[in-house]
């Protein structure tokens, strides 16, 4: 088995990822390098309840290192089509679950653009009034319709980040889910508000191509496989400061997640950046408006 | 030490990788702890002429691979005269095993000559291999989409051949809990490169015994870091993981 003071120091010849990383090794250790984790769900992980099932994320996330989680949508996938008492009870749903550990574990608040208006009173009741600190879009619609526009807009005064799943299949999309074109649209209309480019488009290969001109739309490496190269190519066409890592746990690990940066060939203060430094950035305003320190 | 079953060289014919020249990868596997890695080649998953596939596979190895790498053939059993691409894996190479990819090669495991390459492998005591996919079909190429491999019958076809030693890659996050526990009960091992959901490794040895799991990065396509970490998440006991890193594939090896 390979020791634990093996697997770190993985040579002396400068083992890429790991060690440059800093503090990522098996066995529990947990060196804190600052990873924040942008991308979780109740769902699909262990336990009954959701404060259970937060509790084993943070046991997982202990062993990565990763020191701050951010949970967002309800105990269960949801319907395709959510009411907004639905859409309530999965926000309370979140917020109750991830109350022992705030504010180590944080949530967005999971909105429905084709209810305006009460997305727009969850929105105030559960980032202006709540604990808060970044909205999720479900994808019920493209984002680059503008009947979206008040939600972003109402987003951007309250100084949080929108996140916005993307796919680009070689199948097809389904109706109403967004690509990496439909944020560009929306973050043409809404210069001001910071817009986060879910799964890097599934196919980062256009995803990361198709947002290059848009500084005010972050990349997102969550739910896709850890395939070789993302991290290197988002970091060559958009600059190190426009890449946040995430997970989609529990429905992938956050191992293969984080893997994507860990493992880049990129200098140890873009990791950083990534797997920390960026999202920190983002969510100040908000953290600081709360009181928390960023 | 660190036995990885699911390494491939030459190139990924959509992207270049680093590692994609072998004394790159071999360095980044040293790097990262790996003393052997089967390997088979990119090149096996649509080239024609497989026996020069192979040959340089071998040759590759032999020259560049300093002891780490071992060579497993690729056989397309849709091409003419196969049985001599296997016969010159096993008695010219001395490779220990093929890796088959049949979604690239139109040949399902339920296809009668699927079943006559397994049948012809374990008679020559290969370890068979089979990829059943390469990448997420969502993010293929849109004019070459080619679907997983379908497994659903596959565990019906292991206990009639006999000394059939199987490896599934690439299908952990594909087979069904079901299927999973099928393939075990009928003697598949499995690798961990696309395993999902948090703590994959731990929940999959509750599934199909520890003893049926091998490490497989699927490297260089895949982050090589990934599978490791996935491991680590697990906290495994030591002895489990010390099997699943190297113990269960050298024992499959037969102690190589």
């Amino acid at each position: 088995m390979t020791t634990r003071r093996e697997f770190i120091a993985g040579a002396a010849a400068g083992l890429a990822g790991l060690t440059s990383c800093g503090g990522i090794s098996p066995g529990g250790v947990a060196e804190d390098v600052g990873i924040w984790n942008l991308h979780c769900h109740l769902y699909g992980l262990p336990g009954k309840s959701g404060r259970e099932r937060v509790a084993s994320a943070l046991a997982f996330a202990d062993r990565l290192g990763i020191r701050r989680l951010i949970f967002f949508m309800g105990m269960e996938v949801g319907v395709p089509s959510p009411s907004p008492e639905d859409l309530r009870r999965y926000n309370d749903e979140c917020i109750e679950a991830i109350a022992p550990w705030h504010p180590r574990v944080l949530g967005f608040v999971y909105l429905d653009p084709s209810r305006v208006d009460s997305s727009l009173k969850e929105l105030d009741r559960c980032v202006r009034d709540g604990p808060m600190v970044g909205v999720k879009l479900w994808v019920s619609r493209p984002c680059s319709e503008t009947a979206l526009d008040p939600i972003v807009r109402r987003a951007a005064e309250l100084k949080v980040p929108v996140y916005q799943h993307t796919w680009l299949k070689a199948g097809g999309n389904p109706p109403g889910e967004s690509t990496p074109f439909d944020v560009m649209e929306l973050a043409a209309r809404h210069p001001r508000a910071t817009l986060i480019c879910g799964h890097a488009g599934g196919d980062w290969e256009l995803g990361i191509r198709a947002i290059r001109t848009a500084e005010n739309v972050i990349l997102e490496l969550a739910g896709f496989d850890p395939t070789a190269g993302v991290v290197e190519m988002a970091v060559r066409e958009l600059g190190p400061a426009r890449i946040v890592a995430g997970s989609d746990t529990g429905g992938r690990s956050f191992a293969s997640q984080i893997a994507k940066v860990v493992g880049a060939h990129v200098p140890e203060s873009t990791k950083r950046l990534i797997l920390g430094g960026n999202l920190r950035r983002l969510l100040k305003p908000a953290l600081e408006a709360r009181g928390i320190p960023a | 030490m660190i036995v990885d079953v699911n390494v491939s060289l030459s190139r990924w014919p959509f992207r270049r990788l680093r590692g994609d020249e072998t004394p790159e990868l071999v360095e980044m596997l040293r790097q990262r702890g790996v003393r052997q890695a089967w390997v088979s080649s990119f090149d096996g998953l649509l080239h024609k002429d497989m026996a020069g596939v192979n040959e340089r596979l071998a040759a590759e190895c032999r020259q560049r691979g300093e002891g780490i790498l071992v060579p497993f053939g690729s056989v397309n059993p849709r091409l003419p005269d196969w049985e001599e691409d296997l016969r010159r894996c096993a008695e010219e190479h001395r490779m220990p095993g093929i890796r088959l990819h049949p979604n690239y090669h139109g040949c399902a495991p339920g296809d009668p000559a699927f079943a006559r390459l397994l049948r012809a492998a374990a008679q020559r005591k290969l370890v068979v291999q089979i990829a059943l996919k390469m990448e997420d079909e969502r993010t293929h190429h849109p004019l070459l989409r080619v679907p997983p491999v379908d497994a659903s019958r596959l565990h019906e076809l292991i206990p009639s051949i006999a000394g059939l030693r199987l490896v599934v890659l690439n299908g952990t996050g594909l087979l069904s809990r079901g299927l999973l526990s099928k393939l075990a009960a009928a003697g598949a091992f499995f690798d961990i490169a696309m395993l999902e959901g948090v703590g994959g490794v731990a929940r999959l040895a509750d599934q199909v015994g520890v003893e049926r799991i091998l490490f497989g990065s699927h490297f260089p396509l895949f982050t090589w870091e990934a599978a490791r970490l996935k491991v680590a998440e697990s906290g495994l006991d030591p002895s489990r993981e010390r099997a699943i890193l190297s113990e269960n594939a050298r024992r499959l090896l037969g102690g190589r």
